[in-house]
C-alpha cells in the first residue's frame, strides 16, 4: 500500500526546508545586498553607525548568500588577455650576455675572441674566435646553469648549451620555460589583482586560464576599456621613513608626514614621513628567499643611485623602522638591522613561504613582468543588463502562470500538487543556486523557463501512468504506486540523457553558456526530487486523510 | 472537466507510410545542409572574430546616415542594423553595428572604439559630457587647454570631479582631440565622455585567435554530447535503439542549423547552447518512447513490430504532448517577453523542441522499425547490461 516512512517524510521536509530558507534572501535583494556589504566593511575598517544600521537590515542568523548575477545581467566589463611570455624569454637571455662574457674573457686563450650575435628572440649566439676552444667555452658557458625551482621539474637546469662550429647557442630549457610561463602569469595575476582592488569594485572575477591567460570580469564596471586602462597603470613602490604606529586613521601628524593603512592588518596605521629614501623606480630585482634561520624572506636590490641612498640611510638609521609602501598601504615596516651597503638587503618577517613570494611580486609590481594581448573583451552596460532582468522577470511569470494553468485544467487536483511541486521546484533551484554560489546569466535565466516547462515532465509521466492503472481497475492506491514504479525507468533514463548534455555544456562552455548548463543541470536534479519525493507525497498526505475510494487523474 | 489534449485509447497508425516519413525527414536534412553550404551560416563575432557594438539613442535612427559617417574610419567591412523589440521604450532606438576583425590585432582597440562613439555621438547626440575624475574647478590648467581648444563648455564640480557640459555636439576630431589634450594635461589616466541622447549600451569584441578555438570548441561538445549519449542508450536499450535515438538528433540539430542558415539568423555560441539543450530534451521525448516499446515488447511478445510501436506511441501521445505543450507554452513567452538579446537563443530552442518532438516517432521509431530489434529480451536481460530493468517489471 501507500506509505513513505516517517524519517522519509522528515527528510524531504527538511530539504524543502532548507532549500527555501536559502532561497529567502533572493527576495529581498538590495536590502540584503547591503548587508553583506555593510558587514565586510565592518569587518575590512571598523564599524560606523550607518553601517550598523544597514547590516542590521538582514537578521543574521538567516542565510545570507545571494545569487551571484552573470556581468550579462548585472553590466560591467569581460576581458580575456594573453601574457606575452616570449618576452620574458627573450629579456632572461639578454640578461645573461655579461655573465657570458665574464666567464670566457678569462680565457680568451683557449675561446680566443668572443663576440656578441645580433638576438632573435629565442637563441642567444655568441661566436668565438677559436673554434677548436668550443668544448671549454661550452664547458664555462653551462657552469653558469642554475637548477630549476619547480616541483614539476626537479633535477634540471635553466640552459641548453650547443656549439657548432664557431658559434655557440644558448637557449632556455624547456623546464625552464615553463616554470617563468608560471611566475610570469603568477605575477601579472597578482598585479592585476592589486590594481583592480584598488578601484575597489565588488567580486572581480580575475582568474589563470590555460597556460598564459587571464581572464578578468569587474562587474559595475563603465567598459573594458576603462578596464584596459586600470590594468596598464603603474603601480608606486616607495620606501619611506616611519614616524610612529597607530590604530587611528585620523591620527595627528606633522608637516611632511602622512598616515597610511597596513596593507595586511587591519586597523593598523603608520605615520610616515611624506619624502621616500628610494622609490621603486631604483629597485632592480626582488625575490623570496630565506634567511639565515630558514625563515622565509624576500631579497631585493637597488641600481647604484638608490643603493646608495639606501647605504647612507640606513647605516645613519639602525633600530628605526621603514616602511615598504604599494600603492598608499603599508606592506611590511621592518626595523633596520644593520647598515646595508651595495644596495641589496634582506626583508624578514613572519611570513609564510607564501606570503614572501607574494611580497617579492608585489616588490617587482613596478610594471607588468609582460605585455599583454587582448583576446576578446566585452562591455554590458547596466541598462542592458536590467532590461534583460525585467524582461526575463515578466517572461518566467507568464511562463509560470501558463503552465500553472494548464496543469490545473490537465490533471485537476494533481494538477495542484504538481503545481505545488513546481512552485517548490524553482525556490529549490533558487536556494541551491545561492548556496553553492553559482552564477544567473542570462541564457541561465532561459533555463530556469526551461526548467518551468520541462520540470512538469515527470509529473505528467507518473500521472499519466496513473491514468492508464486506474484503468485496469485495481483500486486508486496501487494504481498510485503503480504509477509512480512504472514512470520511475523513464523518468530516470529522459533526465540522465539531458544531464549529461547539460554537464557537456558546463565543461566546455564558458560564461553565459556555462550559466545556462548550471541552471538547467540543478533544475534536473530539484524537479526529479520534487516529482518523485515531493508530489508523492503530498499525494500520499491528501490519500491518508480522504480515503477516496475512486480517484480522477 | 478535464482539458485532454489526446482521447482516451487513442489509436493511429504512424507507420502506415513510414518509408515516406523518412524519406521526408531525409530530404529535409538533405535541403538543411544544402542550405549549409550553399549560403552559410551568418556567424556572429564568436566564432568569425570582430566587434560588435550596441547603441541605443533617442533620436529616431537612419541606418544609412551611421553607415555613411562610419565609413570613411577605414574600419573594414561594417555592417550596421537597426534592432525591434515591443519592450522597447518609444524613445529607445537600438542599433548593433559589426565590425570585422582588424588586421593584426585581436580584440578592439580602445582608439578605435573611442573614435566611433565620438562620430556617432557628433551624429545623433545633442551634447556632449566629459569628466575629470579627482580634479578642481580651479584648477589652473583647465581653462588654457579649453581655449586652445576653442571650446567654452560649462564648467562645474561634483563630488570630487570636474564636469565639463557642452550643450553642441562636437566633432569627432574636435573630441577626441580635446579629450587627449586634458589627459596629457592632467596626468589623468581615463576621462569618461557621455553623450546627450545617444549610448554604447554593450560592446563585445573577440579576436581571431579566440574565434578560432571557440569553433573548435562548439564542435567538440556537440560531437560529444551525442558520441555521450549514443553510448548511453546503447547500455541501457539496444544498439538498434541508440541508432535510432541518434539518428534523429542529429536530424534535429542539422534541421536547426538549416533553418539558421535559410534565415540567415545570427549563430554564435548561445546556439551551439542551444543545439545542446535540443540534444537533451529531443532525447528525453524519445527516451520516453523507447522505454514504452521496450516494455511494450516484453509483454506482447508475439505482436508484430510496427504495432508494438505503435501502440506505444499512442499510449504516450498524451505525456508527450502534454510536456511539449507546457515546454512550448514557456519558450513562448521567453521568446515574445524575454528581450532581444536573447531571441536567437529561444528561436533555436523553440524550433528544437518541435522538431525534436516529431523526429522521435517519424525518425528514431521509423528507424527502430526500419532495423528491427531483437524480441526475446527475457533471456538476455542480464548480458545485456540492463542494470534497472528490475525496476519496471
Amino acid at each position: 500500500m501507500l506509505q513513505i516512512d516517517t524519517w522519509k517524510r522528515v527528510l524531504i521536509w527538511a530539504l524543502v526546508v532548507a532549500g527555501l530558507t536559502f532561497a529567502l534572501p533572493n527576495v529581498f535583494y538590495n536590502r540584503v545586498e547591503q548587508h553583506n556589504d555593510a558587514v565586510a566593511a565592518i569587518k575590512k575598517s571598523g564599524s560606523t553607525p550607518d553601517r550598523e544600521a544597514q547590516a542590521a537590515l538582514w537578521p543574521s542568523y538567516l542565510p545570507a548568500t545571494l545569487v551571484n548575477l552573470g556581468l550579462d545581467l548585472r553590466g560591467g566589463a569581460h576581458l580575456l588577455a594573453e601574457v606575452r611570455v616570449q618576452e620574458v624569454y627573450a629579456s632572461r637571455l639578454e640578461a645573461l650576455w655579461p655573465d657570458i662574457r665574464d666567464v670566457l674573457r678569462p680565457e680568451r686563450e683557449t675561446v680566443g675572441t668572443i663576440r656578441l650575435q645580433p638576438f632573435d628572440g629565442e637563441t642567444l649566439r655568441v661566436r668565438i674566435g677559436n673554434p677548436d676552444g668550443m668544448d671549454r667555452a661550452m664547458q664555462l658557458v653551462r657552469g653558469l646553469a642554475q637548477p630549476v625551482v619547480s616541483l614539476t621539474a626537479a633535477g634540471t637546469t635553466d640552459l641548453v648549451v650547443s656549439g657548432q662550429g664557431e658559434i655557440l647557442s644558448v637557449t632556455l630549457s624547456d623546464a625552464e620555460k615553463q616554470a617563468l610561463d608560471d611566475r610570469t602569469v603568477q605575477q601579472s595575476l597578482e598585479i592585476i589583482r592589486r590594481r583592480i582592488d584598488e578601484v575597489g569594485t565588488r567580486e572581480p572575477t580575475i582568474q589563470q586560464q590555460g597556460a598564459d591567460r587571464i581572464l578578468i570580469q569587474v562587474p559595475g564596471l563603465g567598459s573594458a576599456q576603462e578596464l584596459k586602462d586600470i590594468i596598464g597603470t603603474t603601480a608606486q613602490l616607495t620606501f619611506q621613513p616611519v614616524v610612529s604606529r597607530t590604530t587611528n586613521a585620523n591620527a595627528e601628524h606633522g608637516a611632511g608626514e602622512e598616515v597610511l593603512p597596513s596593507l595586511d592588518e587591519s586597523g593598523t596605521f603608520y605615520v610616515l614621513e611624506s619624502v621616500p629614501v628610494v622609490t621603486g623606480e631604483d629597485l632592480i630585482d626582488a625575490q623570496p628567499s630565506f634567511d639565515q634561520n630558514g625563515r622565509p624572506a624576500v631579497t631585493f636590490r637597488f641600481n647604484p643611485a638608490g643603493a646608495r641612498r639606501f647605504g647612507d640611510y640606513t647605516a645613519e638609521n639602525i633600530g628605526s623602522p621603514f616602511a615598504i609602501v604599494l600603492d598608499n598601504e603599508v606592506i611590511s615596516a621592518p626595523v633596520i638591522q644593520s647598515h646595508i651597503a651595495g644596495g641589496s638587503g634582506i626583508i624578514t618577517g613572519n611570513f609564510t613561504i607564501e606570503e614572501s613570494t607574494n611580497l617579492a611580486v608585489l616588490l617587482r609590481a613596478g610594471a607588468l613582468p609582460a605585455g599583454l594581448d587582448f583576446l576578446e573583451e566585452r562591455t554590458i552596460g547596466p541598462e542592458l543588463g536590467q532590461d534583460s532582468i525585467d524582461a526575463g522577470k515578466i517572461a518566467t511569470m507568464v511562463a509560470f502562470v501558463g503552465v500553472l494553468v494548464f496543469m490545473v485544467a490537465s490533471y485537476g487536483l494533481f494538477g495542484i500538487f504538481a503545481n505545488i511541486a513546481l512552485i517548490l521546484n524553482i525556490a529549490l533551484l533558487i536556494g541551491v543556486l545561492s548556496a553553492i554560489g553559482g552564477t544567473l546569466t542570462l541564457p541561465g535565466i532561459a533555463g530556469i523557463v526551461l526548467t518551468v516547462g520541462m520540470a512538469v515532465d515527470a509529473n505528467v509521466l507518473v500521472f499519466e501512468r496513473i491514468r492508464e492503472e486506474l484503468k485496469s481497475a485495481r483500486g486508486p492506491a496501487r494504481a498510485i504506486e503503480l504509477g509512480y514504479e512504472r514512470a520511475l525507468s523513464a523518468i530516470i533514463d529522459a533526465n540522465i540523457t539531458t544531464f549529461i548534455t547539460a554537464v557537456i555544456l558546463f565543461v566546455m562552455g564558458s560564461g553565459p553558456v556555462r550559466g545556462f548548463a548550471i541552471t538547467l543541470g540543478l533544475g534536473i536534479i530539484t524537479s526529479v526530487f520534487t516529482a518523485i519525493y515531493l508530489t508523492r507525497l503530498l499525494i500520499v498526505i491528501w490519500f491518508e486523510r480522504r480515503r477516496p475510494k475512486t480517484i480522477e487523474v | 472537466m478535464r482539458l485532454k489534449l489526446v482521447k482516451d485509447n487513442l489509436n493511429l497508425d504512424y507507420f502506415k507510410r513510414w518509408k515516406l516519413w523518412l524519406g521526408l525527414s531525409g530530404a529535409m536534412m538533405v535541403l538543411a545542409f544544402v542550405s549549409f553550404l550553399v549560403q552559410g551560416l551568418n556567424y556572429g563575432i564568436d566564432f568569425r572574430g570582430g566587434t560588435t557594438i550596441r547603441t541605443e539613442s533617442t533620436q529616431p535612427v537612419d541606418v544609412g546616415t551611421y553607415r555613411e559617417v562610419l565609413q570613411p574610419l577605414g574600419l573594414g567591412d561594417v555592417v550596421i542594423s537597426e534592432v525591434f523589440d515591443p519592450n522597447f521604450r518609444a524613445d529607445q532606438n537600438v542599433v548593433m553595428i559589426r565590425i570585422g576583425a582588424q588586421d593584426g590585432q585581436e580584440s578592439i582597440e580602445n582608439e578605435d572604439l573611442a573614435r566611433v562613439e565620438a562620430t556617432l555621438g557628433a551624429t545623433v547626440g545633442q551634447g556632449v559630457t566629459m569628466v575629470l575624475a579627482g580634479r578642481d574647478a580651479s584648477d589652473a590648467r583647465i581653462q588654457p587647454i579649453l581655449s586652445a581648444a576653442g571650446v567654452a563648455p560649462q564648467v562645474t564640480e561634483v563630488g570630487d570631479a570636474v564636469v565639463l557640459e557642452f550643450s553642441q555636439p562636437l566633432s569627432a576630431d574636435a573630441n577626441l582631440a580635446l579629450v587627449d589634450a586634458l589627459k596629457q594635461g592632467l596626468s589623468l589616466e581615463t576621462i569618461q565622455v557621455t553623450y546627450d541622447g545617444f549610448k554604447i549600451v554593450s560592446v563585445e569584441s573577440v579576436g581571431p585567435k579566440v574565434s578560432g578555438e571557440l569553433i573548435m570548441t562548439a564542435i567538440y561538445s556537440v560531437v560529444a554530447a551525442i558520441g555521450a549519449v549514443l553510448i548511453y542508450i546503447w547500455l541501457r536499450f539496444e544498439w538498434q535503439f541508440a541508432l535510432g535515438a541518434v539518428l534523429a538528433l542529429v536530424h534535429d540539430v542539422l534541421l536547426t542549423i538549416g533553418i539558421f542558415s535559410e534565415l540567415q539568423l545570427k549563430f554564435d555560441l548561445a546556439i551551439i547552447a542551444a543545439l545542446l539543450t535540443i540534444v537533451g530534451y529531443s532525447l528525453n521525448d524519445t527516451v520516453v518512447v523507447f522505454d514504452r516499446v521496450r516494455e511494450n515488447l516484453r509483454k506482447y511478445k508475439q505482436m508484430p513490430l510496427d504495432e508494438v510501436l505503435n501502440l506505444s506511441i499512442n499510449e504516450t501521445m498524451s505525456r508527450t504532448l502534454m510536456t511539449s505543450g507546457t515546454t512550448l507554452l514557456a519558450l513562448i513567452a521567453l521568446l515574445v517577453l524575454g528581450g532581444d538579446v536573447i531571441r536567437g537563443f529561444v528561436f533555436a530552442m523553440t524550433w528544437g523542441v518541435i522538431v525534436g518532438t516529431y523526429s522521435s516517432i517519424f525518425v528514431a521509431s521509423a528507424i527502430l522499425l526500419w532495423l528491427g530489434v531483437k524480441r526475446d529480451w527475457s533471456k538476455t536481460q542480464k548480458p545485456t547490461g540492463n542494470q534497472y530493468a528490475d525496476v519496471d517489471a
